[in-house]
């Protein structure tokens, strides 16, 4: 399968290791990755600050990138949900374009998603030994419906304990511009996160969305927390090793 | 009732500051999603009722002057009068002129968004009337003088010490000593006080869950069945009510009040439900001899063929507002109007204004839940979205957000120069951050920084180094 890598803006500037990661699981289940170069946002942050003028320009931008690969997989529930559920609204008033993102819509996937539902991918070969909880991203989990898929990956990581987290499905608070517009809700959103992920005992926290582990290893970080935080696909690739956890200096 | 929701922010900050507020509001947090789910799981069509519920809502809308009509005339035929208000203050002249047309004094007033939305109390105070609030929640709230901060649940910003002191500053008849502990007892002594009111009062106001066209009937729900009485005991009852209550027939209502009970409080169906029908009848028992019902818009009918008519929809069961991590961390009042959450969020601007509500549709993170909870799939964050893109339209938003907005989209359609300037700051952020991996202020970032540390980039950018990956893979 010929898989075009939707890095997402904030993989490709904060944490490339998430993207190598997400190439390696990628080629594991038999796909030739590639990465178109002409991509550089999905365009989420102008649609969802009413700039719908912007968020066109880019979708086409990524209709054009992308046209021609078999599949686009980006290592985010947020980005893949805007790219299947938004850019048909986007273009609700343009035919040409709209046949176009449904079409793309239908190609594209959420890394995790994509390796068990498409690729039919059971288990992976990582060993990580640490007791984790898991965070469901609200696009993934709402948008794309992604909640057993991660779990049932991360049950064959050797060495993993897996912990549920008391109101896993309940938003952290990142919501794009929303935590810088809004900082002091913002802030009592992720501040009850992190207080849920403590009360596991956990000495890890995964998620599948690199905007919702920014905030959560912010505040992890601000109160001292020892928690570690990475990205769901780090841990699958068993690449722990090519990267210090989120937050944490080298 | 006078909108402060220009003042969100500072709202917000007051509620998140306030720990009886906090206290009382983790414990909605928990109960009200917990009590939903049960219930639902104990009904498997559920799904199935959501849909059905939708399309009963569209039905009616897309044919609402057609119902709205027949209504009107099932309501004649059966004794009552329709009172068609546009705005607030036709509706609020309409109520008044009724109570005087019978020379009333007191007005006993069972639970109604829209009569909190007319600001109906004040105006009949300032007209020589006293209305007395007969739902336990709004009773609370108007001895303290406190709009409701919950559309159900009007005074669950309080905790229950707040609400002893309350009765014991207000109920100064009775004995100070008093225990006043328990909920319990706090519920006795307001039966108690409130009992009189209902036999004095001279005319009975309640609201309207849903509206039936077939029959001309209102029904209202209740737990405390304070409806009831507000309704039978006084010789007048006014609905005042809202124009997308209607529904054609009662098996439609009988649908809505299933998705209704379950969604708004877990319960199978609410403990009072009432049905209503123009005044006593000749062969009747008891009932009032003069049955209204005032209609208002108030802007409502406006949204019907625009990006908002979804809207109308809404049956009021708060689920979305109980499940909102935006209201469940400020409150109700921090929306400074009627109705909060995201149903506030969408509806608020609709009816006074994006200008005096433009924070309300923003301050959401679109995580989703509200409209996954909904039991008429009501698109919230769409609508939310939608005002926003009006707002940005109108030039509305802060000028600095649009001109960060406006040059980050420029730059992020030349992808050439994206990856450049990309792979330079993350290179300068990366070396600056390299020992603690993360800062604590930045500067530009204060939104951010002020309440959590910034994760450092890990210092180059993925898409260089994949291209040098692609070179030496190819050199090889």
């Amino acid at each position: 399968m010929r898989v075009a890598l939707f890095v997402t803006c904030l993989v490709d500037f904060f944490r490339p290791s998430v993207g190598f990661a997400a190439v390696k699981l990628l080629e594991q289940a038999g796909c030739t990755v590639e990465v178109p170069r002409a991509q550089t946002c999905c365009g989420q942050p102008a649609y969802n600050s009413g700039d719908r003028a912007d968020a066109k320009a880019i979708a086409l931008q990524v209709l054009d990138a992308f046209a021609g690969y078999e599949y686009i997989v980006a290592p985010s529930g947020s980005c893949a949900g805007m790219i299947r559920q938004h850019y048909s609204e986007l273009f609700a008033d343009d035919p040409v374009n709209l046949l176009r993102a449904r079409e793309l819509a239908r190609r594209s996937w959420e890394l995790v998603s994509f390796l068990v539902d498409i690729c039919g991918m059971r288990s992976v070969d990582a060993r990580w030994d640490h007791e984790a909880t898991y965070h469901d991203a609200c696009s993934g989990l709402r948008e794309l419906g992604i909640k057993l898929q991660p779990r049932q990956l991360l049950a064959s990581v050797a060495g993993l304990r897996l912990k549920e987290l008391p109101g896993a499905e309940v938003c952290c608070g990142f919501g794009g511009t929303f935590c810088v517009k809004y900082p002091d809700i913002s802030d009592k959103m992720v501040t009850d996160k992190e207080a849920d992920i403590a009360a596991t005992g956990a000495e890890a926290v995964l998620a599948g969305d690199l905007g919702c582990l920014l905030n959560i290893a912010g505040k992890v970080h601000r109160l001292g927390r020892q928690v570690e935080v990475r990205h769901v696909a780090e841990v699958l690739a068993g690449m722990t090793e090519a990267a210090a956890p989120i937050g944490v200096g080298r | 009732m006078r909108a402060t929701s220009r003042n969100f922010e500072d709202n917000a900050r007051a509620g998140l500051a306030n720990d009886n507020l906090q206290q009382a509001l983790g414990l909605a947090q928990t109960g009200f999603p917990l009590r939903r789910r049960l219930a639902i799981n104990r009904l498997p069509e559920f799904e199935a009722l959501r849909e059905t519920g939708r399309s009963i809502k569209d039905h009616t809308l897309e044919y609402l002057d057609f119902y709205l009509e027949f209504y009107e005339s099932k309501v004649l035929a059966s004794g009552g009068k329709v009172h068609w208000a546009s705005t607030p203050q036709e509706a609020c002249n309409a109520v008044l002129q009724i109570c005087r047309s019978v020379g009333a004094k007191t007005v006993a007033k069972g639970k109604s968004m829209v009569a909190e939305e007319v600001g109906l109390n004040e105006f009949l105070e300032q007209n020589g009337i006293t209305p007395v609030e007969t739902d336990l929640g709004e009773y609370i709230i108007q001895l303290r003088h406190e709009p409701p901060s919950h559309i159900i649940a009007p005074a669950i910003h309080l905790i229950k010490e707040q609400v002893a002191e309350t009765f014991r500053a207000e109920h100064r008849s009775l004995d100070p000593d008093r225990s006043l502990a328990e909920p319990r007892q706090m519920c006795d002594e307001a039966r108690a006080i409130l009992r009189p009111h209902f036999l004095a009062a001279d005319v009975g106001i309640t609201g309207a869950n849903f509206l039936v066209a077939e029959t001309g009937s209102s029904i209202i729900v209740t737990n405390e069945g304070n409806g009831d009485l507000t309704q039978t005991l006084p010789r007048v009852h006014i609905v005042m009510t809202s124009l997308e209550k209607l529904v054609p027939t009662l098996e439609d209502a009988g649908t809505l009040l299933r998705l209704l009970a379950r969604s708004a409080t877990g319960q199978e169906f609410s403990s009072y439900t009432t049905i209503s029908t123009g005044p006593r009848r000749a062969e009747d028992l008891d009932g009032p001899e003069q049955y209204h019902v005032v209609l208002l818009d108030n802007g409502r009918s406006a949204l019907i063929g625009s990006e908002f008519q979804d809207m109308l929809r809404c049956i009021r069961c708060s689920a979305c507002i109980n499940h909102c991590p935006v209201y469940t961390a400020i409150g109700g009042h921090a929306y400074g109007w009627v109705y909060p959450g995201p149903m506030g969020a969408v509806l608020t601007p609709s009816l006074i204004g994006i200008e005096a509500a433009g924070h309300l549709p923003n301050a959401s993170t679109f995580c989703g839940r509200c409209e996954s909870v909904c039991p008429v799939k009501i698109p919230l964050p769409k609508m939310m979205r939608s005002w926003r893109e009006r707002e940005f339209a109108a030039k509305l938003s802060p000028p600095v957000f649009r001109t960060g907005l406006s040059l980050w989209a420029w730059i992020a359609r030349r992808p050439a120069l994206y990856h450049v300037l990309v792979e330079v700051a993350s290179r300068a952020l990366g070396w600056a951050g390299r020992g603690r991996g993360r800062f604590r202020a930045l500067p530009l970032a204060n939104g951010w920084t002020a309440v959590r540390d910034l994760p450092a980039p890990e210092g180059r950018s993925f898409q260089s180094l994949w291209a040098e990956r692609q070179k030496t893979g190819a050199a090889k």
